[in-house]
């Protein structure tokens, strides 16, 4: 019988069936962060249950460090607790940290997969719900709690049931400024915050074939805000050039018989998805979120939904989202001043992501009074940037220029904004108070980021004029 | 984990769909590694909406929080779990969960149950019309709710996870188990593909 690619990686990583009927998946690659397995390293101590496999599992510093130029634990007081509890819950359990100031350190979903952890049809599992970036290279990724995490430690796989398959199809070909994050968004506001609740979701189609690698893994990156329970793209020639001669990836003769491997990942013809999805990417404009939930979407032409034309169920949580973004039904969205504009996150601070604002950014100012930051999404990202110059082109446009983390994406780190700021945003949660008391968040790309930025106003990139 | 096998209590309504976990446990909160989790429930919302649900007097003692669609959406954090069992809320009762939240409930012996729309609107029906003058019960080895205003409600429950909470079973002592299965797994696949079994550092010799 015909088989989805979900179903290969599935069964290939199916250890036993618990005696409750749960499945118990192996877990390849297992990456924490310091917010949550400080709390599972203290679990398993209590219960003397020693982590199966060290060498299998990494620890990244991104949650709550600080972004500021030398920083140190302390830099982010409330950060140093966490950050000490995993540097030393990571040494008592012989698990490599990428610690501050390791010139790995970074975002888990930014680094795993440039030091080329991540492997097509290969597992991960991150405490994180956004955890499926790394389906970006076709591995099968999924984000758990922190009981889950102690699970994970003490028996390197995890318990669950088997979810259902759906095919999300994207056609067409992306036009000028248009990108994944847009395409994301887009998704998005077609199914809903819970519309891949339960499912695993295939990305496939020209427009996810046509996208760069980092790209891929912003489009599974958002997959959580639609309730997937993970997302890939299956992998493909670009994905191994992508992946070779990265430091963690199979070299020489292995490098060979994996590839040999990896080119057989694929969903066979005629297999059966429980849902399917087709999307024309081809019209598609810079997409916004408007309101307080990722689904809330328009594109940046588009005007504010009006609760009084909408049925009954939903007209108060229009309502409620219009009252708290403070917007008028009917407005339209570009032409927005905005106090603050943010530039990072596991969804949008790979290296690209930072050139493709930049390249909107250089010899431009960014506009009087507004805050605006980029965050690189590892240490490495930044290297980079810096070497081609990038830091320059944003510094010299007024942009602050951070160390690597999750800042003002979580809010766990000290970097937000302030009450009532309207904040455009290459991150992934528009939620009430994420990203400060009061703030009101729009996500949007960082070519629609950067443009804002400039312009002081939520602006359409395609306009902007040359410098 | 503690077992689960009834549990009365107050029910609150709290009737919004895609209630997220920034909002149940906010990470600005979540600043001490141990913080009050008590507190940390819907701390924002306590704190400046006095009318919020659980600052009226009658909800000052909950047991059973009564939501809608999607409950638990956005970010995998256990703190919007452990916040609930803080506050004595052993029972969530919506017409769905999103995924990784229901999984740290059933993790925390704290039950999820689903109804469908037609029987969560009469049960919503009811909680509102007691508006906390009288407990409910939600047993899960009959599996019903019962209390003010009505029949007793039926409801489903996969029989695994009814089982792993009735039992209050270990979860790592029950995959451990498998021990041999998840060894013999390893060797299979370091034969098939070595790649997957060692994640090794090539810039170190």
């Amino acid at each position: 019988m015909p088989e989805t690619l979900f179903d290969k990686i599935w069964n290939a990583h199916l250890v036993a069936r618990r005696a409750d009927g749960r499945e118990l998946i192996y877990v390849d690659r297992h990456v924490l962060h310091e917010l949550h397995a400080p709390h599972a390293f203290e679990t398993l101590e209590k219960q003397h249950r020693p982590v199966r496999r060290p060498d299998l599992t990494f620890s990244a510093q991104d949650h709550t460090v600080s972004t500021q130029p030398g920083r140190n634990d302390e830099s982010n007081p409330s950060g140093a607790a966490f950050i000490r509890a995993m540097r030393e819950g990571s040494r008592k359990n012989r698990i490599r940290v990428f610690d501050l100031g390791d010139p790995d350190q970074g975002i888990s979903h930014v680094v795993a997969p440039e030091l080329g952890m991540v492997l097509p049809g290969a597992t991960h599992a991150v405490p994180d719900s956004h955890a499926s970036t790394v389906g970006g290279l076709g591995a099968l990724a999924f984000g758990c709690g922190t009981t889950e995490l102690g699970h994970i430690l003490a028996t390197q796989v995890i318990a669950m049931k088997r979810p259902k398959s759906m095919l999300v199809r994207l056609d067409g070909k992306l036009g000028p400024h248009v990108s994944a994050k847009d395409v994301a968004l887009r998704i998005i506001a077609e199914i809903g915050v819970s519309g891949a609740r339960g499912h695993v979701v295939e990305y496939a189609g020209s427009a996810a074939r046509a996208m760069p690698m980092e790209q891929r893994m912003t489009l599974c990156n958002l997959n959580i805000e639609m309730g997937g329970r993970s997302g890939f793209v299956a992998p493909d020639e670009s994905t191994f050039q992508w992946i070779a001669g990265r430091p963690f990836a199979p070299q020489g003769a292995m490098w060979d018989r994996a590839l040999a491997h990896w080119r057989t990942l694929t969903t066979d013809a005629g297999a059966k998805f429980d849902r399917e999805l087709i999307l024309d990417c081809g019209g598609l404009e810079p997409q916004i979120t408007w309101g307080t939930d990722p689904s809330q979407v328009l594109g940046i032409s588009g005007k504010v939904p009006d609760p009084s034309a909408t049925d009954g169920g939903k007209r108060d949580a229009l309502q409620s989202a219009l009252d708290y973004m403070g917007l008028q039904p009917g407005m339209a969205l570009a032409g927005l001043p905005v106090n603050r504009v943010f530039i990072g996150s596991c969804t949008n601070a790979r290296l690209p992501d930072l050139q493709t604002a930049a390249d909107v950014v250089r010899g431009r100012k960014v506009a009087e009074g507004v805050v605006a930051m980029v965050v690189p999404g590892s240490s490495t990202v930044k290297r980079e940037a810096e070497a081609k110059g990038l830091d320059r082109v944003f510094r010299d446009a007024g942009f602050f220029w951070g160390e690597s983390g999750c800042s003002m994406c979580a809010g766990g780190n000290g970097d937000r904004g302030e009450p009532g700021e309207r904040i455009v945003s290459t991150t992934n949660r528009n939620f009430e108070n994420r990203q400060g008391p009061k703030t009101r968040t729009h996500l949007v790309s960082p070519a629609t980021a950067a443009a804002t930025a400039i312009a002081g106003r939520i602006a359409d990139v395609r306009q902007l004029g040359n410098a | 984990m503690q077992p689960f096998k009834s549990h009365t209590g107050i029910a609150v309504p709290l009737l919004r769909d895609d209630i997220n976990t920034d909002e149940m446990s906010p990470v600005q909160a979540m600043r001490e590694m141990k913080p009050d989790y008590k507190k940390l429930l819907f701390m924002r919302r306590r704190v400046e909406e006095p009318d919020f649900v659980l600052n009226k007097p009658q909800f000052q003692n909950p047991g059973i929080l009564v939501t809608g669609q999607n409950f638990g959406a956005g970010s995998s954090r256990e703190a919007a779990v452990w916040g609930m069992l803080a506050n004595n809320i052993r029972v969530i009762v919506a017409k769905s969960f999103a995924d990784i939240y229901r999984e740290n409930c059933l993790q925390n012996g704290l039950l999820p149950v689903v109804l469908g729309s037609d029987l969560a609107d009469a049960f919503v029906a009811r909680v509102v019309a007691t508006n906390g003058a009288a407990p409910f019960t939600v047993d899960l080895e009959t599996q019903t709710i019962s209390g003010p205003g009505g029949p007793d409600i039926k409801f489903d429950i996969p029989a695994a996870d009814r089982m792993r909470l009735l039992e209050g079973l270990d979860d790592i002592g029950l995959t451990l188990k498998h021990t041999e299965e998840i060894v013999a797994w390893e060797k299979r696949i370091a034969a098939s593909q070595p790649w997957l079994q060692e994640a090794r550092d090539s810039r170190r010799r």
